[in-house]
C-alpha cells in the first residue's frame, strides 16, 4: 500500500468515531440553507425578473452555489485547525515521519482526505439538491467533481499556508476576511456581474466565482463547453500550486 | 577522536557531522561510531545538539555538511528504508490522543507494512512488555506521564528495529517511573537491541550506556566509558561542604593542599580527592565548621563540570 494511502487510513480511522454525527450535519445543512433561503426567500425573489437569474427559480439559482461554497467551507475547516494540530499541536506527522513515511506521502494523504470529505458532503448535497428540484439536467452529475474541484483549489493553497502557524489567530482572520465575504459576494446567492466592476473582478480571480459559474451551469442545464474548460483550468491551477507549497512548508516544518 | 579509522561495520557511522540552521550552528563537526548492541549516550544540557543529532540519525533532519551512515545506508539517499529499521521515542510525546492505547500500536503498524495479524499479536506482547497489557482499550490522555512514555516505547518497538532511538527518555518523570523505563530499556539491551540515547541526567547515562559522548555548545567535549570518563576527568570520591548561608567562611587558601582540585559552586564546595574522608578530617582541623559535609563516589556530572565549568542542570 502506498505511504499516502496509509495516512489516509489513519485519518478514516479517526473519522470512524465521528462519522455520525458529521454525515448528519451534512445532511441538514443544505436541507435548512435551500428551505430557509432558497424556498422561503426565493418565494419573493421569483416574482423579480427572472431572466437576471437565467430563468430558473431561485432555489434551482442558488443551489448550485451553496454546493460550491459547501465545499469550500468543508475544505476551509479541514486545511486549517487539523493541519496545525498534526503539525503542531499533536505532532501527528511527526510521528508518521519517524516511520518510512515521506513529506510526500503526508501531502499525498492529505489531498485523498480532503477529496474523501469533499465527496461526501458534495454528494449529500446534490441529493438534497433533487430533493428540493433544483436539478435540471443530466450533466448535472458533474457538478459533483467540479464542487470537489472548487473545493480543492480552495483548500489545499490554504493547507500549504495552515503548516507555518503556530497560533489559531490567523485562522480567524482567515475566516472573517476571505471564506465569509467569499461566501456572500462570491456568486452564490446573487450574479457577480451585479457586483461593483472592481469588486467583480476581485471575485473572478477567486476560485469560489469559478467553482460556482460551473457548478450552475451543468445543474441549470446550460453549460457550454469552452466556458466549462477555462473554469476547470482555473480551480486546477489553484490545486496545483496549492499541492507544489504544501510540499515546500510541510518539508520547511517537519523535515527541516 | 578526528583521526579515529572508519569502521565499516559500525551501526551508527559520523565524521565531521554538522547541523546549521541559518546561522546558528547546532552541531558542529562531531565525529561518533555506535556499535551493534551497545548503548550509547549524548550526555550535555538543553541547547548542545543532542536532539538535532538524533534527528539527523532519523533520518528526519538532512545533515548541513559531513558523512552520516546509518545502517551502512546514506540517509540522505535510502531515509525511508533506514526508518523502516529504527525505533524512535521523541522528546515530545507524539502519541496519538484521538486513537487508545491498542490502536496507537496497530495503527502505527500499518506505516511499517506490517500484517493486521502480526500487528494485533505484536501490540499484545509489547503491552505486556512495558505493563500496560490491562490498558488495550483506554484512552491515551488520562495515563500517566510514565505510562505515556512506556507507550511510546512501546510503539516504537512495534517494527522490532535494530536500532532504538530515545531523546530524553525520562525527562519530566517520578523516579519510580524513570526506574521502570531504565529497567525496560536495559532488558531490550539484553536482546540485543541497538540503544541511542540523549539525557541530561549522569545517572542515566552510568545506568545505560556502555559508551557516552559529552556533548556542549555544539561540539563532542569528551568520550569514553562512564567509567573512563570519571577516572580522566574527576578523582575517586568528592568531598561536598555547605556552609549556612550567612556564615560562609571566607575560604581564601584554607583549602589548599586539601584536594586535587577545588570547585566552588553558588550553593556548596566541592573537592576532588581520592580519600573524601581524610580531606572532611582535614577541614575540620583547620578550623572550618560546614553546615554540612558529604564524601560521595565521583559522578558524570563532575566529569561534566570539569570539562566545561559548567554544571549540567542550572
Amino acid at each position: 500500500m502506498s505511504g499516502a494511502l496509509k495516512v489516509l487510513s489513519h485519518h478514516l480511522r479517526l473519522y470512524r468515531r465521528v462519522w455520525k454525527g458529521s454525515v448528519f450535519v451534512s445532511f441538514v445543512s443544505p436541507v435548512l440553507y435551500l428551505a430557509s433561503i432558497g424556498v422561503g426567500l426565493g418565494s419573493l425573489v421569483s416574482r423579480g425578473p427572472a431572466h437576471a437569474i437565467g430563468g430558473v427559480s431561485y432555489a434551482a439559482f442558488i443551489a448550485p452555489g451553496l454546493l460550491a461554497a459547501t465545499a469550500m467551507m468543508t475544505a476551509s475547516s479541514e486545511t486549517t485547525f487539523p493541519i496545525m494540530a498534526r503539525v503542531y499541536w499533536m505532532r501527528t506527522y511527526d510521528a508518521m515521519l519517524a516511520s518510512p513515511l515521506t513529506v510526500r506521502d503526508l501531502v499525498g494523504g492529505e489531498l485523498l482526505w480532503l477529496c474523501f470529505r469533499l465527496a461526501l458532503v458534495s454528494v449529500i448535497f446534490f441529493v438534497v439538491m433533487a430533493a428540493f428540484h433544483t436539478v435540471h439536467s443530466v450533466q448535472a452529475l458533474f457538478a459533483i467533481p467540479v464542487a470537489i474541484l472548487s473545493g480543492l483549489a480552495f483548500g489545499l493553497p490554504v493547507m500549504a499556508w495552515s503548516a507555518k502557524q503556530r497560533t489559531d489567530t490567523p485562522f480567524a482572520l482567515l475566516f472573517r476576511f476571505v471564506v465569509t465575504p467569499l461566501f456572500v459576494l462570491g456568486g452564490t446567492f446573487f450574479p457577480i456581474d451585479r457586483l461593483p466592476r472592481l469588486l467583480e473582478d476581485i471575485a473572478w480571480l477567486t476560485p469560489l466565482a469559478h467553482g460556482v459559474a460551473l457548478t450552475r451551469a451543468l445543474t441549470t442545464g446550460q453549460a457550454a463547453l469552452s466556458s466549462a474548460l477555462g473554469h476547470v483550468t482555473v480551480l486546477a491551477i489553484y490545486a496545483a500550486i496549492g499541492i507544489a507549497a504544501a510540499l515546500v512548508t510541510f518539508r520547511q516544518e517537519l523535515a527541516r | 577522536m578526528a583521526d579515529t579509522p572508519t569502521r565499516p561495520d559500525a551501526l551508527i557511522h559520523a565524521r565531521g557531522l554538522t547541523k546549521l540552521f541559518g546561522s546558528l550552528v547546532a552541531v558542529d563537526a562531531v565525529d561518533f561510531d555506535v556499535d551493534r548492541g551497545e548503548a550509547f549516550g549524548f550526555l550535555g544540557p538543553n541547547g548542545a545538539g543532542k536532539t538535532s543529532t538524533m534527528r539527523m540519525i532519523g533520518c528526519v533532519s538532512p545533515a548541513s555538511s559531513g558523512e552520516l551512515r546509518v545502517l551502512g545506508m546514506d540517509p540522505a539517499v535510502e531515509g525511508p528504508r533506514i526508518r523502516a529499521r529504527l525505533g524512535v521515542v521523541p522528546q515530545a510525546d507524539t502519541l496519538d490522543r484521538e486513537l487508545r492505547v491498542a490502536e496507537n500500536l496497530y495503527t502505527y503498524a500499518r506505516y511499517f507494512d506490517i500484517a493486521g495479524p502480526v500487528a494485533r499479536k505484536r501490540t499484545a506482547e509489547l503491552l505486556d512488555f512495558v505493563q500496560l497489557g490491562d490498558r488495550w482499550d483506554d484512552e491515551v490522555e488520562p495515563l500517566s506521564g510514565g505510562m505515556k512514555r512506556r507507550l511510546a516505547i512501546a510503539r516504537a518497538l512495534i517494527s522490532e528495529p535494530e536500532l532504538l532511538l530515545l531523546d530524553e527518555p525520562t525527562t519530566g518523570l517520578d523516579p519510580q517511573a524513570r526506574h521502570m523505563v531504565w529497567d525496560r530499556l536495559y532488558r531490550l539491551k539484553q536482546r540485543g537491541v541497538t540503544i541511542v540515547l540523549t539525557t541530561h541526567y549522569m545517572d542515566e547515562a552510568e545506568q545505560l550506556c556502555d559508551r557516552l559522548v559529552v556533548m556542549d555548545k555544539a561540539k563532542i567535549v569528551a568520550s569514553g566509558s562512564p567509567r573512563e570518563l570519571i577516572e580522566r576527568y574527576a578523582t575517586r570520591e568528592v568531598l561536598e561542604l555547605r556552609f549556612a548561608i550567612d556564615a560562609a567562611p571566607d575560604l581564601d587558601g584554607k583549602l589548599q593542599g586539601l584536594a586535587d582540585r577545588v570547585e566552588v559552586l553558588p550553593d556548596r564546595v566541592l573537592l576532588y580527592t581520592d580519600d573524601g574522608d581524610a580531606a572532611a578530617a582535614a577541614i575540620h582541623q583547620r578550623g572550618l565548621r560546614p553546615e554540612s559535609t558529604l564524601v560521595r563516589r565521583s559522578t558524570l556530572e563532575d566529569v561534566f563540570l570539569h570539562i566545561t565549568g559548567r554544571r549540567l542542570i542550572e
